[in-house]
């Protein structure tokens, strides 16, 4: 019903979608395809595919958004694409079996998780060298890094912890045991919260960042879908700390949770098995990769609504947006 | 004859349809409840039988009760259409039709009144139903329930010019509901109405064609691609050829001295 309350302004937002957007690119991994897809944002069509090493996973953008880090996870290294040629022009050591990483927010070093050794890899982007190693958990995947770029947290899929590192000393601070196969952290943009998936559990668990409790474990229901499907992998928290988009793997939907409630409000229809998200710049539009049904799929923030699911190639995994 | 006199006698029939529309509370819950029910009940049980595939004019994976809304909405129509001729058996019998025929003007000007009459009360049903769908959170893009409207008529009239193109082989009111079974069902099941063709196409090729055949089909994917603002041009030639076809053998039909209504009066009784 909530569409009642919304008839004022519908016609509004109706009126505006050809002015988002103005020159965004939507990039995105195949994982079995072994290249990036190229979307240009205002029209949704693949401009490119780029091949890259195998097994292309986690991406990134520079700070400056010229270059795209890749985690190439079979060829033991994180290359570096460069947006203007779309030519891998370099690449960086990352440890066996990169899988995914998050960029420091001043632009360097890059921490990568490495699937197989149970490390933290942290990479200088410009010296291309590494500077530290950080043992943590069985099966390292998730990686957060608060807005400050104080503390980062790497999720263990099979130890099912967070753990929080101290990115000065590369040591790790705590350990907050979370459900089944974490798979994902994400700081809220007022570094209170970090939330981080749970693939098996079928869980979210919201972690205080001072007290490093969970403050709520958000669980999600899906009429007609088994709960087994129902499996969080990929989320996304606005910037005002309002919405979070959380991926439901092979249950084929985005949740939209309310980060304040943590009540669902909504779940989207998109393709098969979602894994990734991100937003684009002004968070009017997030992108979903659907792995086994090899598409993304673009939904409206604002109208919450699955606006166009677009083919990219074999197993889309991550997913960036340039401004 | 001038315009005036053509427009009275429109405004007479359409009224009349509308009056005897809204006086039948029971016939206006019966139509909104038929498709509601299907919409509420048996999509919410198929929910996950659709599959995913992206077929136009969808853009991304849609729900099952959003697929079926465009088959309901035809379905609406049908129903309406047979209505609206069992209304003709029934005023053929009460004497209502001598009054009308007797009129001066041209039968196929009458009869295409009567026909836009039907159309006008299954516009009303639509659209009534379209709102109730759209409060449940079922909905096409705005500018779509603009769009969808020049389908409806069109279907409309194909569905109201076959029913009465049925009326008037039927001789009185009891053998209609054997054709309401015999032409309804197989029409809405053998459609596009609640299930995509591929689908169809996977167990039998044969029910397959049987469906693409089916004018049925047609107005349902006319009616689908409209409520999202395009054209779906071999439903829409179709959909009109059918149209022209089905009223004029019905103008034919409704003619006392060639048509069936001659034929059966020599006819045992």
């Amino acid at each position: 019903m909530r569409h009642l309350s919304a008839i004022a302004g519908l016609a509004l937002i109706w009126a505006l979608p050809a002015s988002v957007a103005a020159a965004q690119t939507i990039y995105v991994s195949n994982e079995k395809g072994n290249s990036i897809t190229v979307i240009d944002g205002k029209t949704l069509e693949v401009t490119a595919t780029v091949d890259v090493g195998q097994r292309p996973r986690g991406i990134a953008l520079s700070k400056d958004q010229k270059y795209l880090y890749i985690c190439a996870s079979d060829d033991n290294h994180v290359e570096v694409l460069d947006l203007e040629t779309l030519k891998v022009v370099r690449t960086l050591p990352s440890g066996p079996d990169p899988e995914l990483f998050i960029l420091h927010p001043s632009g360097n070093p890059l921490f990568v998780a490495n699937e197989d050794d149970n490390l933290v890899t942290v990479v200088d982007v410009e010296k291309g060298n590494v500077l530290a190693e950080v043992p943590v958990g069985v099966e390292p995947e998730g990686m957060g890094i608060s807005p400050d770029g104080k503390v980062l947290v790497n999720t263990s899929e099979t130890t099912n912890m967070a753990h929080f590192i101290d990115t000065s000393t590369y040591e790790i601070t705590d350990n907050v045991l979370v459900d089944s196969r974490p798979r994902f952290a994400e700081f809220t943009k007022d570094n209170k919260h970090v939330w981080v998936t749970s693939e098996i559990g079928g869980t979210v668990s919201v972690i205080d960042t001072q007290s490093k409790e969970i403050v709520h474990k958000v669980t999600f229901e899906i009429p007609g879908v088994r709960p087994e499907a129902i499996q969080p992998v990929g989320a996304r928290v606005t910037s005002d700390g309002k919405l979070a988009f959380i991926a439901l793997g092979p249950s084929n939907r985005v949740a939209v949770v309310n980060a304040q409630t943590f009540e669902v409000e909504d779940y989207l229809l998109v393709g098969q098995r979602v894994w990734q998200l991100a937003f684009d710049g002004e968070e009017k539009r997030i992108f979903s990769t659907n792995g086994v049904s090899n598409d993304i799929s673009v939904i409206d923030v604002e109208k919450r609504k699955v606006i166009k699911s677009i083919t990219v190639g074999r197993f889309p995994w991550g997913v960036v947006v340039k401004d | 004859m001038t315009a005036v006199q053509y427009l009275r006698c429109l405004r007479g029939i359409v009224w009349r349809e509308a009056l005897r529309f809204l006086h039948q509370r029971e016939r206006f819950v019966a139509a909104l409840v038929r498709p509601l029910v299907w919409l509420f009940i048996f999509a919410a049980g198929f929910r996950a039988v659709l599959g995913l595939s992206i077929m136009p004019p969808y853009e991304t994976y849609v729900l099952y009760e959003v697929y079926i809304t465009p088959g309901l909405i035809a379905m609406i129509q049908l129903f309406n259409g047979m209505q609206s001729s069992l209304s003709m058996v029934y005023d053929r019998e009460m004497g209502n039709m001598r009054t009308l025929l007797i009129s001066p003007l041209p039968r196929w000007y009458l009869l295409s009144c009567k026909l836009l009459a039907g159309v006008c009360v299954s516009l009303l049903q639509v659209y009534v139903f379209l709102l109730i769908a759209w409060s449940w959170g079922i909905d096409a893009p705005l500018l779509g329930y603009l769009t969808v409207l020049p389908a409806l008529v069109l279907s409309g009239l194909m569905l109201g010019a076959l029913g009465m193109l049925l009326s008037s082989f039927i001789k009185q009111l009891e053998n209609f509901a054997g054709i309401m079974n015999f032409v309804i069902f197989p029409m809405f099941f053998a459609s596009s109405a609640l299930y995509p063709l591929w689908r169809m196409r996977e167990s039998s090729l044969l029910l397959y064609q049987i469906c693409s055949f089916n004018p049925f089909t047609h107005a349902v994917e006319l009616i689908r691609f409209a409520l999202y603002g395009e054209v779906n041009l071999l439903a829409l030639a179709v959909v009109a050829g059918c149209t022209l076809l089905f009223m004029g053998l019905a103008i034919y039909g409704y003619d006392p001295g060639r048509g069936m209504m001659a034929r059966r009066r020599g006819a045992p009784a």
